[in-house]
Order: C-alpha cells, then structure tokens, then sequence
C-alpha cells in the first residue's frame, strides 16, 4: 500500500494526542498563568512558597522520598531471591507478589485503614495480647504505610524485568575469575539493574508524590499534602487558577522523572510490559 | 563442608522468610476484608457468625451496581476503542520516517509519565473551556487516551519483530493489503494487541484519580464510589466488594496466564 495512505492511519491517534494532550496541556498552562479575570500573572505559580504550600510540599517530597526508599529497600532482595530461586515457575512467583497491582487502589487502601483504625483489627489482637496499641493512623507514618504498600509492585516489576535479563554466565564468569559475592553484586547486578531500579524510583516517586487519596483516607484530613491542595482548590475552594499553576509546579518534578528515564532507560528495558 | 552446608541452608531458609514476610504484608490486609465481609455484624470489633448478608446487602444496592456497571462499561469501550487506535496508529507510524516516529513515540509517553491528578485537571479543564458538561462521555474520553498509550507500547515491539518478507510475498502473490493484513500480519501481533486490551481494561477499572476530576456529578465508577463512601466511613459492604473484586481479578489473571504460558510452549 502506498505509505502516505498508511499513515493516515495515524490520524486518530494523533487527534487523540492533540485533544488529549496537548490542548489539556495548554489549557491548564493557561489556567496556572492567568488570574479570574484572565490576565497574565505569575502569582499561581509563586503561590507555592506561600501559606501552607512549602510545609505541605515538603512533606510531599519528604513522604515520596522515604516511601521510594523504604520500596527500593524492599524490592532489591526481592529480585534477587527470584532471580537466583528455583521456587516452581519464575512467572508464577512474580505472578504472586505482583497480583494486589491489579486490585483497586482504594480498596487496598481501605483494607490499611480498617487495620490501624483505634478500633482496627491490629489493636484489637494487641489488645487481645495485653500488649502496648498502635496508634499510627491519621499520621504521616500511616500515609507512607499506604504508599508502600499501594506502589510497591511498580518497584518490584522493572526490578526483576532487568534483573532476569542479566546473564547468568556473566555471573558465573566473574565468580570463575574469583570475585567475591559483593564484588558480583556491585559490579555486575548492580549496574545492570539500573535501568529497572530508575524506572521503579519514578513510579513510586511521581504517584507518591501527587497523590491525594492515600493521605485522605489513612491521615484522616491531618496529613495535608500538595496533591490535597490541589484537589481542594478544584473541589471545595475553586480557586482553579491557583489549582492550576500549583500543577505546572509538580509538572516540574515529573519533567525531571521523564529526563531521569530517558538518560538511564534508553532502551526502554525496565518497561512495565 | 558441614560448615558450607550450614551457611547455604542458613541464606536458604532466610529468603524463604523473606519472601514469606513480604507476602504477609501483600495479602493479609485483602485476607481481613475478606474474613471481615463474612462477619454478620455490623462492626469489626465482635464475630457475630458467618452470613452472607454483606453481599446480599452489596447485590441489593442500586448504587454499587451502577457503578459497578458504568466501571465495566467504560472499561470495555475505553480498552476497544483504544486498542483499534493504537494499533491503526501502530501501522501508520511504520511508514513513517524516524524522526517523526520518534517524535510521536515521545508524545505518547506524555500521559504515562504524567502525574494521573495531572492529567485529569488538564483535560477537565479543556472541556470546561470548550464547554462540554462533565459526564459519562468525558469519563469515556480521559479514559480511552490514556488506554492509547499501552496498547502502542504493546504492539508497536510486536511490529518490530515482524518480517516485512512475508506481508510483501503475500502481496506479490496477489492479496490484497487489508487481505494480507489480515492474514499474514494480524495473526503475529495478536498476543501485543490482546496484551494491550486487557492492560488497558485493568487500568480503567483501576482508575480513581482521572475519573474523579473528569466524571460529572451524576456518574460514579467503583474507585469514586469507593472514595466518597470511605469518606463517611466504611460500611461491610464494601468489605464485600473488596472480596468479590479480588476473587475476579485473581481469576481473570490466572486464566490470562495460563493461556499465554500455553502459547509459548
């Protein structure tokens, strides 16, 4: 077939971008740059040094930050232990510790706040215990609770997806040549596992960073953070200018994750697919 | 020797509890919902005897189901329309030059990169501009274009490994292009296309944040439901629900996973 015809193909594609993507973009470039009126001012944008908004992006950096570690931390071994294992079929077991990705978010959420409530199910058998209760919801600890556990599977997925496609002759070679298991492990695992252990950071850390539902439903309304503010300006107080320009504010962080990726995942290897 | 021995059943039984610890920590806040949604009283605190009165309750509630429908329904037409997109597209951009190519691929991971709340302002605050009244439409809309970009990053590394041979012998041996295509090249790019349909399936039911900004005040899916209700405080029926959708899920995966293990063989 001809290819210019072949490219028409295209088109709805590209009309979806354009409608989707771009005008939104333009749209809410406006909106942040604009005041009611419609004239131009940088206030929405400045905004985010004022009130409440750096102690609650602080806390949003901050949380994402200990969330992405407290993730990595987990996630590294992890793949490790199911690269090296010979536990039945590999596909099955990473099937396993991926499976809750794919249960609403919310719910799993929900599940977190029935367990710590003052009255929750963890007090309940600490009380059963005589032992001392925990009382950690509506906290900052609680939200970072959440995260890992709502964000964990996007670390733990590119993670493997690199990890299982290091050669283990590789591995096998540099123990021949007489390395020692840190010296694999920091000079061959380690590098090769970057592209992964990037591609997992920026899909704990942008989610975290943003998010609003998780500190709603386990801060219980005290842990305020920017994606609360964000929300409440578009739903309780519609002030949507400054909605916006606090938006093109995070844009930032997620224009540093995209250039992240793009300098150590060229080869697009610690995909999610 | 025995001390070699020792030292690998040690670092043996020492990933086994890790692996069992993280596990623990995966599942046993679904398994609580799920012993919980059995529970025939209204609170967590006493175990008044197993009943199904949650679900019956959850079947019964004109809400739930609503949702429950308008999630299943968007789900199916933002994956089938997205999936017909973005394989079109897929095929358009493989006769198109690389620079350009590269240029559209860069745009398409825009939404994937992008912060979800993001997003759905942006496009909510394109249909306010434009407009259009919030509803199942606008829903429909935010979805399918940000279904697109998964099934592009699923078919297009399946277009890749196709051999351009056998789509040109076809055509010398007089098919047509859209009988070839059919014939020679759907065929190998199935397994991409129907990856892509199915990721995009899950990530529109798994959508809270772009439905919350873009649905109108009428239209509640599962996930805004499920947040505005959280809200007031959580009641069994939910406990339920959380049960039901596990069990599906669960199911849908396993049966999805053993017909492509069976593929590969």
């Amino acid at each position: 077939m001809n290819r210019n015809i072949k490219r028409i193909f295209s088109g709805p594609f590209l009309a979806f971008i354009l409608c989707g993507t771009i005008i939104p973009m333009v749209v809410i470039a406006f909106y942040g740059l604009t005041d009611r009126s419609g004239a131009f001012t940088v206030d929405n944008i400045f905004a985010i040094v004022t009130g409440d908004h750096p102690q609650a992006l602080g806390l949003s950096l901050l949380l994402a930050f200990i969330s992405t570690i407290i993730c990595l931390i987990i996630a590294f071994p992890l793949g490790l232990i199911l690269k090296d294992s010979n536990l039945g079929k590999k596909g099955f077991m990473i099937f396993v510790f991926i499976l809750p990705m794919w249960m609403n978010f919310l719910l799993r959420t929900m599940a977190w706040q029935v367990l710590l409530e003052r009255n929750g199910v963890i007090n309940l058998i600490l009380k059963s215990l005589e032992l001392p209760l925990l009382d950690i919801i509506n906290t900052p600890t609680a939200v970072v609770l959440g995260m890992v556990y709502d964000y964990l599977p996007f670390m733990v997925l590119p993670i493997y997806n690199a990890m299982i496609k290091i050669d283990n002759s590789l591995i096998e070679a540099a123990y021949d040549l007489g390395a020692s298991k840190a010296t694999v492990l920091k000079r061959i695992i380690v590098p090769l596992s970057v592209p992964g252990i990037v591609s997992g950071i920026t899909m704990v850390f942008v989610p975290s960073l943003t998010t609003f539902a998780i500190s709603t439903m386990l801060g219980g309304g005290k842990v305020n953070l920017i994606g609360n503010i964000i929300e409440q300006e578009f739903t309780v107080s519609s002030n949507w200018n400054l909605g916006a320009g606090l938006s093109l504010v995070m844009m930032v962080f997620i224009v540093i994750s995209m250039i992240m990726i793009e300098k150590f995942d060229r080869e697009g290897e610690g995909n999610m697919l | 020797m025995m001390n070699f021995k020792t030292r690998k059943i040690a670092s043996k039984v020492c990933r086994g509890l890790y692996l069992a610890a993280i596990l623990l920590f995966l599942y046993l806040p679904i398994l609580t919902l799920m012993v919980l949604s059995f529970n025939d009283g209204k609170t967590m605190t006493k175990w008044m005897g197993f009943s199904f009165r949650w679900y019956e309750e959850m079947l019964g509630n004109k809400v739930i189901m609503d949702a429950l429908i308008n999630t299943l329904t968007i789900a199916f037409w933002a994956a089938a329309i997205a999936t017909v997109i973005g394989l079109l597209a897929c095929i358009g951009m493989n006769s198109m030059k690389e620079k350009s190519r590269l240029m559209i691929m860069g745009l398409n991971n825009i939404p994937l990169l992008n912060a979800d709340i993001v997003t759905g302002i942006s496009i909510m605050l394109m249909f306010v501009v434009c407009g259009i009244s919030l509803n199942y439409g606008t829903v429909l809309f935010s979805h399918i274009t940000f279904c697109i970009p998964y099934v592009i990053l699923s078919v297009m590394p399946k277009f890749k490994q196709l051999q351009n041979s056998t789509y040109e012998a076809a055509l010398d041996l007089g098919a047509s292009p859209a009988y070839a295509f059919f014939k020679v090249v759907l065929p190998d790019i199935m397994p991409g296309v129907l990856s892509g349909f199915l990721l995009s399936f899950t990530m529109s039911v798994d959508d809270f944040v772009i439905t919350h900004f873009t649905r109108g005040a009428g239209i509640n899916t599962l996930s805004t439901l499920i947040y505005s209700q959280v809200k007031v405080g959580i009641r069994p029926t939910l406990y339920a629900l959380s049960t039901v959708i596990f069990l599906l899920v669960l199911i849908i995966l396993v049966i999805v996973n053993i017909l492509s293990s069976r593929k590969n063989r």
